[in-house]
């Protein structure tokens, strides 16, 4: 068997797979060898069976339109196109803050009517010869004279151990909406503190404790168990954030 | 209002994949042997080769690299792991054929082959023998891009050839 090393190798000479100097003797021995020559020539129809058998499942025009589509690049936009879809999310935010911008500004336009029309009450009130239909400094008496005048009650604060004290209260009237005004003194200044059903107004600020200033008045307002309370006067913003704490307390809610 | 223009990496994926996909078939068939789960196979690799097309190195060999994909996923797939667990341990000894082991099976593989019967015995052979033999004869990959493409050294490739080869014949003798 003098073809033995040869033939080992006979299927890597076939597959083109030995280094072009074996291969060049390879094929010197194949032209001067039968027996390797007839071994070659059936490996080599061998092959070209398995690969004429082996070409045997074709995928159906379905299936090929389906994984190409799958894979098909994706038309882009262009910068045109790119262009357009800028400009049109710019004019849509334009829009948006236009809109956001007016509610916001009628937002502040009627609270600033709201508190106008506080103001106004606190004034014509006090330039009245009676600001008050009940006089009494007892809260006491006060609070029970409402009863009946106005769809809902209050707690006062008691004043024993403070500077303000209680002048009186009178029924009042905010968009038609029946409430109590109650006038506080603090020293000269006189305050008014205006107590309505929470939703007496839906211009007024959602936030729990506003400080403000209104015609050069001080005035904080919040809501509390169901009520808006709103006090303005001309006393300092100290002075009035103090008696917001006291009616605050009276009420349950810890002052802030 | 758009303007001319596509994606350029699904461009020339496109372009580089879509030549391959009849010879994919057609290997893909001859792993699961049943045409849906082809279709699967065949589908969920170019979805994954696409996927994967950014972390392909340009200058290397995509062909292969497409093959490495369908056949991970099939080996992945319930018949693929099914397929490789029946095979034996033993499928990787031996090495090269000789020539006495042979006893010259190409004649009788030539006298009585037809195409069928070829097909069927093929059709037989353990995924791992199919697979090398395929790759080899049909998609003609020299044994560096089949060691590539089944992630194996390019001796095994050998190995298994010569084994798959041998079993191939001894299917065909009479």
């Amino acid at each position: 068997m003098v073809c033995e090393p040869w033939k080992t190798q006979l299927d890597t000479y076939l597959d083109g797979e030995l280094p072009s100097d074996q291969m060049h003797a390879f094929d010197a021995h194949v032209r001067s060898c039968a027996s390797c020559a007839a071994d070659a020539l059936g490996r080599v129809q061998m092959k070209h069976s398995i690969r004429a058998a082996a070409k045997r499942f074709v995928p159906s025009a379905e299936f090929r339109r389906q994984v190409r589509q799958s894979i098909e690049a994706k038309p882009r936009r262009g910068v045109a196109g790119l262009g357009w879809m800028i400009a049109t999310v710019m004019l849509i935010l334009l829009a948006v803050g236009l809109a956001i911008t007016s509610l916001g500004r009628q937002q502040a336009r009627q609270e600033q009517q709201l508190y106008s029309e506080l103001a106004d009450l606190h004034v014509g009130t006090l330039a009245s010869s009676s600001p008050v239909d009940v006089v009494s400094s007892d809260r006491h008496t006060v609070k029970p004279w409402f009863q009946g005048k106005i769809p809902f009650t209050f707690d006062l604060p008691e004043l024993a151990n403070s500077e303000f004290s209680l002048l009186g209260g009178r029924v009042t009237y905010l968009e038609q909406t029946p409430g109590a005004h109650l006038i506080y003194q603090l020293r000269k200044h006189e305050i008014s503190v205006f107590i309505f059903p929470e939703g007496v107004s839906r211009s007024k600020k959602a936030e729990p404790s506003v400080v403000a200033k209104n015609l050069s008045f001080n005035m904080e307002s919040w809501s509390q168990g169901g009520l808006w309370y709103c006090i303005i006067g001309d006393a300092s913003r100290a002075d009035v954030h103090e008696l917001a704490g006291l009616l605050k307390r009276s009420a349950g809610l810890p002052a802030f | 209002m758009y303007v001319s223009g596509t994606d350029p990496q699904s461009d020339s994926f496109e372009e580089l994949a879509m030549p391959l996909f009849d010879q994919l078939y057609n290997f893909a068939h001859w792993l699961t042997q049943n045409r849906e789960e082809t279709e699967d196979l065949v589908q969920e690799t170019y979805a994954k080769a696409l996927k994967g097309f950014s972390s392909f190195q340009s200058g290397t060999n995509f062909r292969a690299w497409m093959y490495r994909i369908l056949r991970n996923t099939f080996l992945t797939s319930r018949t693929g792991l099914k397929a490789t667990l029946t095979v034996s341990l033993d499928v990787e000894e031996g090495g090269p054929a000789l020539a006495s082991e042979r006893e010259t099976p190409e004649t009788v593989f030539m006298e009585r082959s037809d195409w069928q019967r070829v097909q069927r015995a093929i059709d037989d052979l353990p995924v791992v023998f199919r697979e090398v033999l395929l790759l080899c004869d049909l998609e003609e990959m020299s044994y560096r891009e089949i060691a590539e493409t089944l992630s194996v050294p390019m001796g095994t490739v050998m190995s298994r050839l010569s084994r798959a080869r041998r079993m191939l014949a001894e299917r065909l003798r009479p």
